[in-house]
This record gives C-alpha cells, structure tokens and sequence, in this order.
C-alpha cells in the first residue's frame, strides 16, 4: 500500500542521503532519464552501496527504475542492482514481451544469488503500444501496480500535458480500471511544474477523483500534498467505523440489513469501510489494534 | 597509465582518482578531513583489499561524502581503471 512515490537521481548522494526524511511512501532510485549514459555505471554503484547501508533500516519501499529492457544498461542495471534490499523494479516503456523478460531475468537472480525475497515489478505506461497491453500487464503475477508516464505518453500522442489533464483522461481511466480488477496499485503521473502549487493541487485531487491510489513526485516538496490527498479523510475514518460499529449490531442481532445515517448499507460499503479502515491503520491515521 | 577518476565536486560528494602502480599510496583532500581523515583511509583500504586492487594510488578529493558515497565511488573509479 502506497501513497507517495518519490523519484530521487541516481547519481546525487546529496538527494541520495536525504531519501529517506521526505515521508514518502516509496523511493524510487532513478537509473534512467535522471543519469547520463557515461554516469551509468557511477549511478549503480552509488544506489548498491547506498541501499546495502540503509535498506535493512528504513521503513518505505525501495525501488529502482532501470533502463529498458533491450538498451545497453538493462542487463547491468539487474546485475548490479537486484538484491533482498530492493523491494521492486520499475520498469520503463513496459510491454507485455518486457516485463516477461524482466520477470525471467529476476528468477535467475534470485536463484542464482538465493535470495529471500521475490522482487516486485511495476511497469511504467507511457506508449500507445503499452495502454493498449494495459490489462494484460496488470494480470502478470509479478506485477503490484502500474504508473502512468504522461510525459512519454503525451508525446506519444502528440499531444500537450495541460492543467485540465483532459489530454490523460482516458489513458489515466484506462489504468485505474485495469489496477483494480487485478488489485494492484494505480499510480499517476508526477506533475513536473515543479512550483506550480496550484496545478500540482489540481491535478493530484483530479487523479484522486478518478480512483488513483498514489502519485508519483519528481520533487519533495510535493510529498506532503499527495499523502494527504490520498488518505482517507477524518470523515471517511469516522463513517467507517459507524459502518463497522453497527454491522457488528446487526450480526448480533441477526439482522440481515441495516442502515446508517439513515442510509441502507449493504456489503460493499461494508468492504469499503474495511478498506479505509486497513488504509488508516497502514498510514498510522488511527490507533492499530496490533500495537 | 592505467587511470580511473569517479564522483563530483557537488557537496556531499567526492572525486576519486586510482593510478595504476607498484605500491599502495592513499592522499586525501577533505572538507571534513580533521575529524574524518583517518575513517576514510580505513575505509579506502579496506575497499581496495575487497577489490583486490591494492597497488594503486587513489587521491580524494572529498566534499563531506558518506561512507557508502566514498565506497561506490572508489569502487567506480577501479572498474574505470581496469576497463582501460
């Protein structure tokens, strides 16, 4: 379960070092677009070193965006970077042929170096070709969630990125409905005008809307936003748990049916309630009944 | 002659340069190298025997880098050297 995701250069030990302090849900060490081609190899030993320090410590999701499967730095960027301190790989321009070959290239790993953990995959959607694979993707069994990349998918499509985001309805709609029939995680696209505060804001309660679970960040600051804007509300706990409190009554007093605020609930809004209770107790928002 | 070099001079990182030759010679240049000079020797040697790479000389010039920092990008600068 995440809310935030935070990219973080590779090849930056001052951004490096400070991963950690932002709250964000995930950090996603980046060996692609954020590292020169000749910085490569630096990048990966960097991230390696880094992550065999801290990984065992820290209490987010460490993952790594690779290179493509197919370019000259994939098969160095598994080699150096799988071990039991990642948690995941994000894949970039995934296809179905990609991620297959990611998760084949992962099983020798792991075997060969006898790993405890299974990493984790999460493809990135930012080509035409991908959207249209999009359920397919989400169905393979390595795979917890899906981001959209709307700067790659925009161009794509010729397009430009706008505050509206009318440009990424349906590519955003498309993913949210394949990520929750395979229950994974929907995550949007990072909002890349860095200080444009109000469009960030905009933008990230349209992704909320429309049913995203997380967002990604490029910077920081825009952390603090995207958790809150992706948890549920006081509200939404309090209903909640007035919709838990009176199933519970109802049970007991073999009542098939009841309502709450006047409201007939039935077995969804109890599922929902359950699930907003479970993200609460995740993102520490109510007491956990285990502590 | 068989040289790597690594890193930036960004704060909170450090450039590495490794020198092929017949003994092992350490010189460090540090923003925090009155407390720190010693660690990071240790921890150049101890880098350099796990690489088995121990004659060389590797000059550091350093910009208040971490541990893991120093390490990856000494061990960057040796792959560099060796791919010469």
């Amino acid at each position: 379960m995440m809310r935030s995701l935070l990219f973080i250069p590779g090849n930056l030990p001052n951004m490096i070092q400070n991963a950690y302090l932002f709250d964000a849900d995930a950090i996603i060490f980046d060996l692609e677009d954020a590292v020169l081609p000749s910085e490569k190899d630096n990048a990966r030993n960097l991230i390696k070193e880094f992550l065999t320090k801290n990984a065992s410590k820290s209490k987010v999701l460490n993952l790594v965006r690779v290179n493509e499967v197919g370019s000259d730095f994939f098969e160095d960027d598994l080699m150096m970077i799988v071990s039991d301190n990642i948690d995941a790989i994000v894949l970039p321009k995934a296809k179905v042929s990609s991620v297959h070959a990611l998760e084949e290239a992962l099983t020798v790993i792991e075997q060969t170096n006898n790993m405890e953990k299974t990493i984790k995959i999460i493809p990135i959607i930012e080509q035409a070709i991908s959207m249209l694979q999009v359920d397919q993707i989400a169905s393979l069994p390595r795979v917890i969630g899906l981001i959209l990349g709307g700067e790659d998918l925009t161009k794509d499509l010729e397009v430009k990125r706008t505050s509206e985001a009318h440009e990424l309805l349906y590519s955003r709609s498309r993913i949210i409905m394949a990520c929750a029939a395979f229950q994974i995680i929907s995550i949007d696209t990072p909002y890349t005008d860095v200080y444009d505060d109000a469009g960030f804001e905009k933008d990230t309660l349209n992704a909320v809307s429309l049913g995203m679970k997380a967002k990604c960040a490029i910077h920081p600051r825009h952390i603090e936003f995207i958790n809150q804007s992706f948890s549920p509300s006081i509200e939404d706990i309090e209903h909640a748990y007035k919709v838990l409190e009176a199933k519970e009554k109802a049970d007991s007093e073999g009542k098939g049916s009841f309502t709450v605020d006047g409201k007939m609930v039935d077995k969804p809004i109890v599922e929902r309630a359950m699930k907003v209770i479970e993200k609460a107790k995740k993102f520490n928002l109510v007491k956990n009944d285990e502590e | 002659m068989m040289k790597g070099t690594a890193g930036s001079k960004e704060s909170s990182d450090c450039i590495i340069t490794v020198t092929k030759q017949d003994h092992q010679e350490i010189l460090i240049d540090s923003v925090v190298g009155a407390f720190f000079h010693d660690q990071i020797k240790l921890l150049i040697e101890n880098t350099l025997k796990e690489l088995k790479a121990e004659n060389v000389k590797v000059e550091v010039l350093d910009r208040g880098a971490l541990d893991s920092t120093i390490k990856a990008r000494l061990i960057t600068a040796v792959e560099r050297m060796n791919a010469l």
